[in-house]
């Protein structure tokens, strides 16, 4: 089976819609092709995860298509960047580094996209619909998209997603159709205490055991007897997009497209079927926590993905009449949309007295925004506690949200056990 | 002495020592491109160096920003000089495929089947070439 194109993909790939479309077509093709699909679709939206500064060679792909005039064809938000672009020098952020992120800023932002600059962009007004085929970057996102929402994204690389939202166009593969949704691999709860089901540490950890044991087969979860909010859900996709490939899971009765067992697995039969213990959640919860030293700590870190207005709302009482201990860091990484609707209705004050900092536009991941000095961190975020051994070569506890803000106060790591017993 | 004969999804030949594991890595928070390290600390292969090795890996996992870091590699000359896979890796191929476009230096990517993949073991000798044959020498 062959790539068979319209006229009017073959006119962009030809140079008639100018060279930067021609570019990112003729990138778009190559792929299409790579990856066996036998035509492409068209998006309604896209999310630019290519924005994240790694280096030279992205930072030179992002100014070709600029100076070739690209410019892109459906509504665009844009991932988090390499700097908060206001207060960077708060931080350990170099001039050269700050330069160069800075630059690759202006480039996507040149192109006609909308500036979120989120990891979230679920949770801000341009969130897509059930049923639409989008383009999008950034694995939570990607995940998030597919399982809670049921809008249509493949799992998108950096530097793809933006060939993708100048052309409107998109490899019809993968996510995009019916029957690659379908479920592969149960997860059954087992013996689960409704409390921990509820307690917001019960989504990193089952999203982090999701992803080791799914890989890049859809998972679906049974069992649960909560309704999770939009930000447990949210702290469940990025975990499984972390440990695994995870760019979309199924909970019976929760999630769109599995309304019941048999819609979920499209009426076939799970490949595999894995109890999940308490036992087996306890192993993934040890493995979040990353530390030789059982209590030092010097940065309290929460946000990754951008926390949210809810968010917010919850730590602010948590925080209330508090201060942290004055050799402990505490931050939070979110948006400019919501660090300013939390200012609005009042939580910032709260933060603000307690001695938290906030971070918007990036994060500790993405911006090389930590002194040397900082080595012992904590999260209630899968996401950080994955990746910043490797990343940042920092050492990490996982907690809750609670655990963080006495932590922060004590100056030393405290846990709550009472759920995991 | 093998051969196996791979499924070339970026073509090209080239031939070096295989620095193999089971285990699928993100390269974002696992690749420092400007070493060639391994540096997720929970991988197998974490601390070696994948710089001009053969690499050989089923697939990656994780973040999307993997392709970027590919391509920084590619550039820096940090990269392996080819990766066998177990399928089509999109992130993969997308650093190859912009790495030509941008630089005329695509590596080549290359897929084999589960069961002949495993036959390929660290410090092995490999040559790619650009039908997608691929000869093992074993190092034993």
């Amino acid at each position: 089976m062959t790539l068979s194109l319209t006229t009017k993909d073959q006119a962009m790939l030809q140079g008639d819609f100018g060279p930067a479309t021609q570019m990112a077509m003729k990138i778009l093709v190559r792929m299409a092709e790579v990856s066996g699909a036998t035509e492409l679709l068209d998006i309604v939206g896209a999310h630019i995860d290519s924005t994240v500064y790694i280096g030279d060679a992205g930072l030179e792909f992002a100014e070709k298509l600029a100076s070739l005039g690209a410019k892109v064809s459906v509504p665009t938000t844009l991932n988090v960047s390499g700097l908060d672009e206001h207060h960077w020098q708060e931080w350990a952020v170099t001039n050269e580094w700050a330069k160069q992120a800075h630059r690759q800023m202006i480039a996507y932002q040149s192109m006609g996209t909308i500036p979120t600059w989120t990891c979230a962009p679920y949770q801000t007004e341009y969130k897509p619909k059930f049923g639409d085929q989008i383009a999008w970057g950034e694995s939570n996102a990607i995940a998030f998209a597919n399982s809670v929402i049921g809008a249509r994204t493949e799992r998108y690389p950096d530097l793809f997603d933006i060939c993708c939202a100048i052309t409107a166009r998109a490899p019809a593969i993968g996510l995009h159709l019916t029957h690659n949704r379908a479920g592969k691999i149960l997860l059954r709860l087992k013996n689960i205490p409704l409390a921990l089901q509820e307690s917001d540490e019960f989504y990193p950890v089952l999203g982090h055991l999701m992803g080791k044991i799914s890989l890049d087969k859809i998972p679906v979860i049974q069992g649960l007897e909560y309704i999770p909010n939009e930000d447990q859900l949210k702290a469940l996709a990025a975990a499984g997009a972390s440990s695994g490939s995870v760019a979309m899971f199924h909970i019976i009765g929760v999630t769109p497209e599995a309304g019941t067992f048999e819609s979920a697995f499209q009426n076939n039969q799970p490949q595999e079927i894995i109890e999940v213990t308490m036992d087996v959640l306890r192993e993934s919860r040890k493995e979040l926590t990353h530390q030789t030293s059982e209590v030092s700590l010097d940065l309290v870190v929460l946000g990754s993905p951008h926390f949210s207005l809810a968010e917010f709302k919850q730590l602010a009482p948590l925080v209330k009449g508090k201060r942290k201990h004055e050799n402990v860091k505490f931050l939070v990484t979110s948006s400019r949309a919501m660090t300013q609707l939390a200012k609005q209705a009042g939580f910032s004050d709260d933060l603000q007295n307690f001695g938290a900092q906030l971070t918007v536009d990036t994060c500790i991941l993405t911006s090389p925004m930590l002194p040397k000095e900082i080595k012992y961190l904590m999260t209630n975020s899968a996401k950080f506690a994955y990746y910043s051994p490797g990343l940042l070569g920092k050492q990490i506890t996982f907690g809750s949200l609670k655990d963080c803000v006495e932590s922060a106060v004590a100056g030393k790591v405290i846990r709550d056990e009472s759920l995991w017993k | 002495m093998i051969t196996i004969q791979g499924k070339s999804f970026i073509q090209g030949s080239a031939n070096g020592i295989a620095l193999a594991t089971s285990e699928p890595l993100s390269f974002w928070g696992g690749y420092d491109w400007k070493t060639g390290e391994i540096i997720d600390r929970r991988h197998p292969l974490s601390g070696m160096i994948a710089k001009d090795k053969i690499l050989v890996i089923p697939f990656t996992r994780g973040s999307s920003t993997t392709t970027a870091v590919l391509l920084e590699a590619i550039r820096a000359k940090t990269a392996p000089k080819a990766i066998i896979t177990t399928s089509t890796d999109f992130f993969f191929a997308l650093a190859s495929v912009v790495a030509d476009e941008l630089y005329k230096m695509p590596i080549p990517l290359i897929a084999v089947n589960k069961n002949e993949f495993e036959k390929i073991k660290t410090d092995d000798e490999v040559e790619i070439d650009e039908k997608g044959m691929i000869t093992v020498t074993l190092k034993t």
